[in-house]
């Protein structure tokens, strides 16, 4: 039977998802997305001053612009070759980590939340709410709620307690944020070369005391969500196969180390490994490398069914990177992007989004990683490299170790996030609630870093550059929700082209030309379903928990639909909610 | 308990009668970022949950449809959009973020949708439910300069033909209830300058306010009628002729790229939330993106506004002298009083009536 969700909410972008569903044996059999816009950001940035790059790119995404901002500054600084002073990188690694600790909070619990509220879990598993109100929070001691049904209630939307209080702390994370970035979601003092923002001791204090507010609320907020996931696997035996897929994660690194990164691109193996968070690629749960020199040279732009023209033919702006490395003509520096609307159709194109791969070099096989959502990657590839070890954070090679210190009301804490066995949608969501709290640990780490600056009377957060005639770079960022990639061209001292790849085009794209599928449709087609509900009344609880598990934010990628295999069952019913019947 | 509904004084006695339900239908999808809808949950004065849960009195119950936040999924969420067009909801505020394409630049496809029109299979485009809905709305409101103005997506070289509401519906455009295309700028919208707005118009359905005040580019004037410059802590350093010639210092930043004294926005008085971050306040330069002419007017953002260059050079005398005669003054305000110290005398200018102790009649303070 056809189902689809159009528009799917509590999301950030225009997503639908069309599927087919197998009610017999309770399963996805096949999962189509869509996304429906188009906004030509690579094309209207032809011929503008390259220093207007990040103010303009940081408009791709209203939840994570700063993100997009950060990395065309870090791809601005490789094209000017300007180094900001260490005060400067500070200052905006403690803004992203308050993005990080804002964004998956909000996302966490007043979006993804709802899919795990009483409200939900009634309408959709009324077996489940009757175990959930005798099954006692293993943790209740720390976060206060007596059974697991009472986390349910405190995360309906508006009138649950934990819900409004999450809501709250997204205000206080966003604080903290404008404290070093101006404004959320489009900062205001981020540049090439540092930032505006004045370093003075206020600054730090007004940001350590929010940050130490938020370490309290995470010390309650990770024991919920594991008593949380956990109900789930113990109440709904199997439930570990909803949204899982192959392990294919790609992180791209976050947090710059001031005393490692100079930005230059020959050097960028090094100071890629010594980023506060590692880049790497991981395949069946083996890293494969964490080099982000060939992390970028494997990166390649497939066409799929798109409404676009193929660039084969156009112009070839890098063949060799500056180590001399040669560079496909269809990685981003080479793409040109020519779009040609037309009718969505299904068995012809269908879609706005390319879909990008990794090229691995040891089998050739262009590989459909997935962010997860972000922090699932980030956490296992800095597990893995083992190279992260600043006292409040351990990476132990096979786990990461987080430590909170003692607060006004609780003792210092450690959490213990070890890699999952499955790449799944719980361990995807349980993996970020783990990330807010190595970010806040992360920015412990960095206030103490700034104040040493400070206080050591070096109080400059800005250094001077000049725009170079012709330059080619790149950035490297984790986005809130997974890899961010911005390549640049600067010919006769304008951008002569720019493609940003940010984490949506990597988990929402349609299948390749090879017909690999992206990684949506591939964690949710054969999706076991849990719901209770028949056809009549079928809210697809599981498929959105799937989607969702991904933190979907669709104004970066915009558009795509997956396949359109045959129909298994065919039935003239009448128009029910959500469900259209055929 | 009183028996009798609080009057509300201000509640003129010939204002239509109160609603008791208003919808806010929020299309997110024009050429956006859905930037607006996020910046609007950091929102405090008031705060989304303020409106929804009715903690401000002889507000209506306001039911908000917004793809962000909505607890419904699909056609469960698009409903209301279907039940706003054929008028069984009433009354509605339309709430537009996005830019709106130009679909007719093109013989087919489209730029953004929004839901799947259940006869063709293909998308329907977001124009197609602005004409379907503007006509229903009580009131028409613009979030966010794309949506006001056509903002970053309506830059030049563009590809979709992007505007703004006003372009698209016309300037003279009125709503049923005879309210203009209510604009709230900002790149993006300040989260309060949004939900005051939202906050105005609801009284304004309850009788509680008369017509909304707006300047000939569809703002609230309270919200708009002030430069980023006229609400600077830094304006000081410009009347002084001190200016930064760097990034992430203190002084004022008109040389390095602020547009401040020429943008109409309050985001320097107001800060981002709760008073904290802003623009130039904070470090970093106004480029502009409350106004009708961002990006393009602003842009490249980081040289001096061209205009700037002229006003500044003519402050140089008048500044510099100021400055001195300050600095003067400030080293005199820094010192105390002579009378602040320890010994026998108490020179005050206090005369005790009994003369225990030794004084100095007639001090003045200096």
């Amino acid at each position: 039977m056809d189902m689809h969700w159009d528009p799917i909410t509590r999301i950030v972008g225009s997503l639908g998802i069309f599927t087919k569903i197998d009610f017999e044996n309770k399963q996805v059999a096949e999962c189509n997305s869509t996304s429906s816009i188009f906004r030509g950001y690579s094309i209207f940035m032809k011929g503008k001053d390259p220093r207007d790059s990040h103010f303009i790119t940081s408009r791709i995404c209203g939840i994570c612009g700063d993100n997009h901002a950060t990395c065309a500054c870090y791809a601005q600084n490789m094209a000017f070759g300007v180094k900001p002073p260490n005060l400067g990188e500070w200052i905006v690694n403690l803004g992203e980590a308050a993005e990080y600790m804002f964004d998956h909070n909000i996302f966490q619990d007043n979006l993804v939340g709802v899919d795990f509220c009483e409200q939900m879990v009634k309408e959709t598993n009324p077996s489940l709410w009757d175990k959930a109100q005798k099954k006692e929070a293993p943790n209740a001691k720390i976060h206060g709620f007596k059974t697991i049904a009472d986390i349910m209630t405190a995360l309906n939307p508006f009138t649950g307690t934990f819900y409004r209080e999450t809501l709250e702390v997204s205000r206080l994370t966003r604080e903290m944020f404008c404290l070093m970035e101006g404004r959320h979601v489009h900062p205001s003092t981020l540049y090439p070369g540092g930032v505006g923002t004045v370093a003075t001791v206020q600054l730090f204090t007004d940001y350590l005391v929010r940050l130490m507010k938020y370490v309290e609320f995470m010390k309650r907020c990770v024991p919920l969500h594991d008593d949380l996931f956990d109900f789930w696997y113990e109440a709904l035996p199997g439930y570990e196969k909803v949204g899982e897929r192959r392990i294919l994660l790609g992180c791209w690194g976050s947090f710059n180390n001031p005393d490692k990164c100079d930005y230059r691109y020959e050097n960028m193996s090094d100071w890629g490994r010594a980023m506060f968070v590692t880049p790497g690629i991981i395949v069946d749960g083996e890293l494969v490398t964490n080099d982000l020199v060939d992390i970028n040279l494997g990166i390649r732009i497939l066409l799929g069914s798109s409404y676009y023209d193929d660039w084969q033919n156009e112009e070839t702006f890098v063949k060799t990177d500056p180590l001399g490395n040669p560079v496909d003509k269809r990685h981003p520096w080479n793409q040109t992007t020519i779009p040609r609307p037309q009718k969505r159709d299904f068995n012809g194109n269908y879609t706005w989004v390319m879909s990008p791969r990794w090229l691995d070099k040891r089998t050739g096989d262009h590989l459909s990683l997935d962010t997860g959502g972000g922090p699932i990657a980030r956490l296992w590839s800095t597990a893995l490299s083992g190279l992260v070890d600043i006292g409040y954070i351990k990476s132990t090679g096979h786990s990461v170790q987080i430590n909170l210190p003692k607060g006004a009301l609780l003792p210092e804490t450690s959490f213990e996030w070890k890699i999952p066995k499955w790449s799944n949608a719980i361990e995807r969501d349980r993996a970020r609630t783990y990330f807010q709290a190595y970010a806040a640990a992360a920015a412990l780490f960095f206030c103490e870093k700034a104040m040493e600056e400070l206080m050591a009377g070096r109080s400059k957060t800005w250094a001077p550059f000049k725009v170079p005639e012709e330059a080619i770079s790149c950035g490297f960022h984790e986005a809130v929700r997974g890899v961010l990639s911005h390549h640049v061209v600067i010919r006769e001292g304008k951008i002569a082209n720019y493609h940003p790849y940010p984490p949506t085009c990597w988990n929402a794209n349609p299948r390749d030309v090879y017909g690999t599928p992206g990684p949506y449709e591939d964690a949710v087609q054969n999706t076991p379903l849990f719901e209770e509900n028949g056809p009549a009344n079928f809210k697809g609880i599981d498929i959105m928990r799937t989607v969702r598990s991904f933190d979907p934010c669709l104004p970066c990628g915009v558009h795509m639909y997956l396949g359109n295999g045959k129909v298994l069952e065919t039935r003239h019913s009448p128009m029910f909610g959500s469900m259209k019947g055929k | 308990m009183p028996t009798e509904p609080i009057p509300f004084t201000r509640r003129k006695a010939n204002a239509p009668a109160p609603v008791n339900d208003v919808h806010i239908i929020w299309i997110t999808a024009g050429l956006s970022c859905d930037g607006d809808s996020v910046s609007v949950t950091a929102a405090e004065q008031p705060s989304i949950e303020d409106v929804i849960l009715g903690a401000i009195p002889g507000l209506p119950k306001v039911h908000l449809h917004n793809a962000v936040l909505a607890y419904e999924v699909g056609d469960d969420f698009m409903k209301y959009f279907y039940q706003a067009e054929r008028g069984e909801i009433d009354p509605f505020v339309l709430v537009v973020e996005g830019s709106i394409p130009n679909e007719d630049v093109k013989d087919e496809g489209y730029w953004a949708a929004m839901g799947t029109n259940p006869d063709t299979g293909q998308p329907i485009t977001t124009t197609e439910w602005i004409d379907r809905l503007a006509p229903k709305a009580l009131a028409v409101v613009g979030a966010g300069t794309c949506a006001t103005y056509g903002g970053i997506h309506a830059m030049a070289g563009n590809p979709t033909g992007a505007m703004g509401l006003a372009d698209y519906l016309g300037w003279d455009w009125r709503s049923k209830a005879g309210l203009p295309i209510v604009n709230v700028p900002g790149c993006p919208v300040q989260p309060d300058n949004f939900m005051e707005t939202v906050l105005y118009l609801l009284f304004q359905a309850s009788g509680l306010a008369p017509m909304i005040p707006l300047d000939e580019q569809l703002r609230p004037t309270w919200l708009f009628g002030k430069t980023v410059h006229e609400g600077c802590d830094r304006a000081a350093y410009y009347e002084q002729d001190d200016f930064s010639i760097e990034y992430g210092s203190s002084k004022c930043l008109v040389k390095v790229g602020c547009w401040g004294p020429v943008v109409n926005c309050n985001v320097t008085k107001r800060g981002w939330m709760r008073g904290v971050g802003g623009c130039p306040n904070v470090g970093g330069i106004c480029i502009g993106c409350t106004m009708p002419g961002f990006p393009d007017m602003f842009m490249p953002f980081m040289d001096e506004p061209s205009g700037a260059r002229f006003s500044t050079a003519a402050l140089t005398l008048y500044g510099k002298m100021i400055r001195s005669l300050r600095a003067i003054t400030n080293r005199t305000v820094n010192g105390e009083p002579e009378w602040r110290r320890r010994g026998r005398e108490l020179i005050t200018g206090y005369q005790p009536r009994h003369g225990a102790y030794v004084t100095r009649p007639q001090r003045k303070a200096a």
